[in-house]
């Protein structure tokens, strides 16, 4: 049961953290989805992100995984800064949120997601972004291609012949870990929506990543499925010693499995701590544990 | 993997039987024959079949979809030909210029090492007349590549129209014969082989021999690592660069190496039709390779062969008698004259279209099980041509 790991905010090291986000601001036009979003993810930790529906939670997930650029602020990973970033043209007048002058004489860090993979930080999506045409081995197997050595022309004349079966090795063995083997050959968007999930999150896996960041996995889910995902979410993490940020709805899972939560309203932190300290925090229960889980 | 690898050893066979075949029919067929037109459609269609398989790679694969293939043609045809001109006959065909390249490669290796080396030159012309095609793509790529499908194909488009004009701008004339056209060169019609007392004709095969290399090539390319990247990006932008794929890296390469294909297929269409003219690449063209690219089914390698072949014999060879009185023995000099050829293939054109809405393959590939289940699967297909006319008139959207 999560819940122990001790709130130590002021004596921890933040340079420790596997994921750290400082500041992080992002403003579309005038209106300010994520707003100085200060937040850290322990190694081996699994932390959720909740919030009302638009509360900024997927952006969040953007500026880490390099869709989005912050509008101002930095993100660090393993205690290196990977992403940093003030308001720089138009959004020079426009920004309307705080610390500009903080970041203002820093250099600009916007790696592309891709990027962001490679260091080892995967994702899956809110809504399921499979690739559609190909099977469920396969949209595995395609996972598995940032970490080859091959190039273009080896791979091609297939002088890679050993990379690519432990390419597919290992890719089959990922499927039979997340119960997917038997599927292996069936269209990967013919799975029913609960499997599909569980692809997206093997397909994340297939990367090699440290942090996952899992974007609402339990949605569409019964709560027969939802109890089975967050066994198997734990299950992961203490097999791979993943650290996990976990955006989610289903009010169960989140308290069931996290060690801390970080609660989001209208792209602002009102709460973070224990799932006690949260379940029992006027604020959060006021902006949205009455109401979130009809919502979800 | 065993069995991965006994089905490549039966396609290798399949296509060393293939080959053969062809080595054969072009010393048995005369050009004075009647048949002399399935050779005719073997050089053309092997020329398309790459160009359709080479566009297929980007537009279909990696889902870009562009429309400068002709303009990468042109290149490939203008760099053989300029490159294959014997020195001798150069002052003949550059009429108005002085000409800049003053040698041949083919017949700078021969006089070297003999008759190999003809063989060696056109070789390595037709691979740096691709490479061209290649730095041309690399160029214009770094700009196009960065804009969504709509505009990279109207971008596409406009450089390949942009290209036809400067290689007809008469300050090119020294290279390229300004807007007169390239011939005298390295054509396939001279290919041969002496062994002995023996001449073998090669005109066909070369061509034939020279597409099946590149495009066996690009299927090695599809299921690769990278070919899957490939796919993964036009399946979903987003996840593939999510799931580490660099968008910008890969899109170029695929960009680079279809242009690269596209170079040598202009070369071939250089060599088989003995000249190389500008004003013959017109985005008409590139337009006619997608038509065998739909026909065939988009993401289909065997797909864009088979359309290559059946638009080329369709247009080419079966339906030669419409314009010309007699044909399937009906004469009827009246209806059949000049031009009806292209109206009836217009509606061939429509019907296989609304009839086949995914191309004939779909995005499969050919396969031996799928042959074996023609007979039945043809069958089934015309049992339910009635429903299928219905459906088009009926209100609800057809499936
Ligand atoms: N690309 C964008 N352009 C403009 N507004 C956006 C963009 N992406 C997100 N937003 C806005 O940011 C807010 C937060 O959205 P989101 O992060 O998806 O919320 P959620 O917490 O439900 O995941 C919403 O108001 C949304 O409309
Ligand atoms: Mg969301």
């Amino acid at each position: 049961m999560g819940g122990n790991h001790l709130n130590v905010n002021k004596q921890h090291d933040l340079n420790d953290s596997v994921l750290r986000l400082e500041n992080a601001t992002i403003q579309f036009g005038g209106v300010i989805a994520v707003n100085d979003l200060d937040m850290y993810v322990d190694d081996g930790e699994i932390v959720s992100l909740i919030g009302p529906n638009g509360a900024g939670k997927t952006t969040a997930f953007n500026i880490i995984t390099g869709v989005y650029a912050p509008t101002n602020g930095a993100v660090y990973f393993k205690g290196k800064k990977i992403i940093q970033n003030h308001p720089q043209g138009k959004m020079k007048k426009m920004y309307s949120g705080k610390d500009a002058e903080k970041y203002i004489n820093l250099p600009v860090l916007e790696p592309t997601p891709d990027k962001i993979t490679q260091m080892g930080i995967a994702r899956t999506f809110q809504n399921i972004r499979l690739f559609k045409s190909r099977t469920v081995f396969e949209n595995i197997l395609t996972a598995k291609h940032l970490r080859r050595t091959s190039n273009y022309f080896t791979s091609t004349f297939g002088l890679n012949k050993d990379e690519e079966a432990q390419m597919r090795e290992a890719s089959l063995e990922l499927l039979r870990v997340v119960g997917l083997e038997d599927v292996k050959d069936e269209l990967a968007t013919s799975l029913p929506y609960g499997k599909q999930r569980r692809l997206e999150i093997a397909r994340a896996m297939a990367t090699d990543p440290e942090l996952l960041l899992l974007d609402e996995p339990a949605a569409g889910m019964n709560p027969q499925e939802t109890l089975e995902l967050a066994e198997f979410i734990r299950e992961l993490r203490d097999k791979y010693h993943y650290t996990i940020l976990i955006i989610e709805h289903h009010m169960d899972l989140v308290m069931n499995i996290s060690e801390r939560i970080y609660v989001l309203e209208f792209g602002r932190l009102i709460a973070e701590g224990t799932p006690t300290e949260i379940q029992n925090n006027e604020d959060v229960i006021n902006a949205y544990l009455g109401v979130g889980e009809e919502d979800a | 993997m065993k069995k991965d690898n006994k089905k490549n050893f039966i396609s290798l066979v399949i296509v060393l039987v293939f080959l053969g075949i062809v080595l054969l029919l072009d010393q048995v067929i005369k050009p004075t024959d009647n048949m002399s037109m399935l050779l005719t459609v073997l050089q053309k269609g092997s020329v398309y079949a790459l160009a359709a398989v080479s566009m297929n790679l980007l537009n279909g694969f990696t889902g870009l979809f562009s429309l400068g293939h002709a303009g990468f043609m042109l290149i490939g045809a203008y760099t053989y030909a300029m490159l294959t001109i014997p020195d001798a006959a150069r002052a003949d065909v550059y009429q108005y210029y002085d000409p800049a390249i003053r040698f041949s490669i083919p017949e700078v290796l021969s006089n070297g090492i003999g008759p190999a080396g003809t063989a060696l030159g056109v070789l390595i012309a037709v691979i740096i007349a691709g490479l061209i095609a290649c730095l041309f793509a690399y160029l214009i790529g770094l700009p196009v590549l960065k804009l969504k499908s709509d505009y990279l194909a109207i971008a596409t488009l406009g450089f390949a129209e942009i290209i036809r004009a400067i290689f007809q701008w008469s300050k090119l004339g020294p290279l390229t014969n300004g807007s007169n056209l390239l011939k005298g060169f390295e054509r396939t019609s001279t290919f041969k082989l002496a062994i002995g007392d023996f001449t073998l004709s090669l005109s066909t095969f070369v061509p034939v021999l020279i597409a099946t290399i590149c495009i066996w090539i690009i299927v090695l390319i599809k299921n690769s690592t990278y070919g899957r990247a490939f796919v993964a990006i036009r399946d979903d932008e987003i996840a593939a660069e999510a799931m580490g794929i660099d968008l910008a890296h890969h899109k170029m390469l695929s960009f680079c190496t279809s242009s690269f294909f596209a170079g040598i297929s202009g070369a071939m269409m250089a060599m088989v039709l003995s000249i190389a003219q500008a004003s013959n690449f017109r985005s008409a063209m590139t337009y006619e390779i997608l038509l065998m690219v739909v026909l065939g089914g988009i993401g289909s390698i065997s797909g864009s062969v088979i359309g290559a072949f059946l638009f080329i014999s369709t247009s080419e060879w079966w339906l030669r008698g419409l314009d010309s009185g007699k044909w399937l023995g009906i004469s009827a000099p009246g209806i059949f004259r000049n031009g009806f050829r292209l109206v009836v293939f217009s509606v061939i054109i429509m019907i296989v279209v609304l009839f086949f809405r995914k191309g004939i393959m779909g995005d499969k590939e050919l396969t031996l099980e799928m042959v074996k289940a023609w007979p039945k699967n043809i069958f089934n297909w015309i049992r339910s041509i009635p429903k299928k006319i219905k459906s088009l008139f009926s209100k609800k959207e057809a499936k």
